[in-house]
């Protein structure tokens, strides 16, 4: 079965991966792991989810028809977890929201996607949120 | 009304662009370093020992002024919106405060605390200007024994009632005695735990004392915590108070002052009891008025216990100036500071130097109206501050401490003794063991040992004359009674903590380090 992993942070970059991993899922007829992941270094971080969040997404998932996997992680790089779960589970796609940084603000605060891109053994797919 | 026109006189020194902008980046410091759980205006203080070599006495002051009551506005920030109470103060805040927040009053809760706080503290600081002079001026009269009591009053007090296990508080003390003893005796010229150093035979130095113990003990620990899950904040607007809520503070506001001010003022200061004798009050008067919203987020459970926070902080200033007896982190680290001016702390300083004692009180009025302008409009850009990856926190904590260790005397000795109290300062936090008595034994047990020389040379080495004053007698008794009094407590009725959990709310701080004031 394809597997297909998504990079999901609860906002608009995380919601657009994830809508286009569960199509791409039901086009395959494949599964969806989708990961949240934080570095946890700092008091709050705002693209890491609670628990409510999490349960927010099972319900919405669970109308999706699609069997889906949630998984948390907290380490040094959240490129590397998200690398580390899709070679976990073998995927076949990797699924990331794209945010749009200068190149000042990439050399400053690093990209994820950049280190997925890279990093993954499988295909990458890098979609914007609309508008 | 003599204060008052010596007050007006503070106000004139301190009203010049200078030192206003030295009030305004003192109160947003401290607000910085309030905010941030773990990091407290005492650590904040302690990094700036430093500066004060380079600073007239004033500015330094007001800035230190805006720096202590800065914190604590900015610890009630984060009771409400993270429920992690910073320090032990803020624990009844948090309570409240957080039901609040959860139910989408965060606004109300932060304005009513800050409201609550500026009030608190502005009466809290008018008391002070009346009763600093007249407690200082009955002080000076007091002879090297009763002095030598009232410092054993503050450091017991400090270390037996205050904190969970006295204990751990005696360890924290001794230890700190001991670091105050090292170097040579100015009396008999002998070199005291020293170990053969020279470099050990002039005193440790208080601020490498209190930097290692407030900064690099802290990164240590949380080095050694970095990953943790994060938390969700509370999203948060403008802060406001409907005709209602304020109504509602008003009451709470004024008896939290009430309760919070003496506590401080008296040498057995803290503010856990007043903020918790707050807290019941407001929730025994709600129940007898009919409309008791507490464990659903009442607005009095967070007015009151703030005020009394406050109140209570604006009190330590009474024993601080008036006898020179830190009983808080931040005001021991002032202490330290006005040691390093080469000012001499005791009851003598009202008249020593008034010109610093009341502009110093004027900036702490006037530093508190800077908070209550400022955090009322700033409070969601403080709560953004809680997303700063904390390696990038601590590289600047440790730069900045290590930069002070080394500026006070040249020495690369003092960076190792930094790193060797460092790793104390870690162990303490890995055993809970609380970081004021320590700073008190360093500060205060040099000058405790001065008056307790200067009475044995009076009477010629006989002890009993440490209790040959009737001031002397009636303080070794309360001594006695705050060593027995929570003991005795403890066995009769479970402590304050222990009912707050009873009454099902869990308040953790297993795993969250104690951010002393």
């Amino acid at each position: 079965m394809t597997t297909i992993v998504v990079g999901w942070t609860p906002d608009e970059f995380g919601e657009a991966a994830l809508a286009r991993g569960l199509e791409e899922a039901k086009l395959r007829a494949g599964r969806v792991v989708v990961v949240n992941a934080t570095r946890g270094d700092a008091l709050v971080d705002q693209r890491y989810a609670d628990d409510e969040q999490i349960a927010a997404l099972a319900t919405e998932l669970g109308g999706a028809g699609v069997e889906v996997d949630v998984r948390r992680s907290m380490g040094a790089d959240v490129g590397d977890q998200v690398l580390a779960v899709a070679a976990d589970v073998s995927a076949d796609l990797v699924v990331i929201g794209l945010r749009r940084r200068t190149p000042v603000g990439k050399l400053l605060m690093g990209s994820v996607a950049q280190r997925v891109l890279l990093g993954a053994e499988c295909a990458v797919l890098a979609v914007k949120p609309a508008g | 009304m003599d204060s008052l026109n010596l007050l007006m006189d503070g106000f004139g020194s301190i009203l010049t662009p200078q030192n206003l902008l030295f009030a305004a980046i003192g109160v947003l410091l401290g607000t910085f370093v309030g905010v941030l759980p773990g990091i407290g205006p005492a650590m904040a203080v302690a990094l700036l020992l430093p500066v004060t070599y380079g600073l007239d006495p004033i500015p330094a002051f007001i800035m230190f002024a805006g720096i202590y009551y800065g914190g604590m506005y900015g610890g009630s920030t984060t009771a409400i919106l993270l429920n992690t109470p910073g320090e032990s103060a803020s624990v009844m805040t948090a309570l409240e405060g957080n039901l609040m927040a959860k139910v989408g009053r965060a606004s109300q809760a932060l304005a009513t605390a800050a409201i609550g706080s500026f009030i608190a503290g502005t009466i809290g600081t008018m008391l002070v200007v009346f009763f600093a002079p007249a407690l200082a001026s009955v002080a000076v009269e007091l002879g090297a024994p009763s002095y030598f009591a009232l410092m054993v009053l503050a450091m017991v007090s400090v270390t037996s009632v205050l904190g969970g296990s006295p204990l751990r508080g005696f360890i924290a003390l001794f230890l700190g005695l001991t670091i105050g003893l090292v170097g040579l005796d100015l009396n008999t010229g002998q070199t005291r735990l020293s170990f053969d150093q020279p470099l050990l035979a002039g005193r440790i130095d208080i601020v490498v004392v209190a930097v290692a113990i407030f900064a690099l003990g802290e990164a240590f620990w949380v080095a050694a915590h970095l990953r943790r899950s994060p938390v969700r904040v509370i999203p948060v607007g403008q802060p406001w108070l409907s005709g209602t809520d304020l109504k509602r503070s008003w009451g709470p506001w004024l008896r939290g002052t009430a309760f919070g001010f003496p506590f401080g003022a008296l040498p057995a200061g803290g503010a856990e009891i007043p903020t918790f004798l707050s807290y019941v009050t407001e929730k025994k008067l709600a129940v007898r008025r009919g409309n008791d919203e507490f464990g659903r987020g009442a607005i009095e459970g967070v007015a009151g216990p703030e005020a009394a926070n406050n109140a209570s902080a604006a009190g330590t200033f009474v024993p601080l100036l008036a006898l020179g007896l830190p009983v808080t982190a931040t005001s021991a680290v002032m202490l330290a500071a006005l040691q390093g001016y080469g000012i001499e702390p005791g009851p003598s300083l009202m008249t020593d130097q008034p010109d610093l004692v009341w502009a110093l009180l004027a900036s702490l009025l006037l530093g508190n109206l800077l908070l209550l302008v400022l955090n009322l409009p700033l409070a969601p850009v403080w709560a953004k501050l809680l997303r700063i990856p904390r390696p990038q926190l601590y590289a600047g904590i440790l730069f900045f401490a290590t930069l002070g260790a080394y500026a006070t005397n040249l020495q690369a000795f003092d960076l190792f003794l930094l790193l060797v109290l460092g790793l104390l300062g870690l162990m303490m936090r890995r055993f809970a063991i609380p970081v004021l008595p320590l700073i008190l034994g360093v500060i205060l047990g040099p000058l405790m040992e001065l008056k307790l020389r200067e009475a044995m040379a009076i009477s010629g080495g006989e002890v009993s004359a440490l209790w040959s004053e009737p001031l002397a007698v009636v303080i070794y008794v309360i001594v006695a009674l705050a060593i027995i009094a929570p003991l005795v407590l403890r066995t009769v009725r479970p402590a304050p903590a222990a009912v707050a959990v009873d009454e099902g709310i869990a308040v953790d701080r297993s795993d969250e380090e104690e951010k002393v004031r």
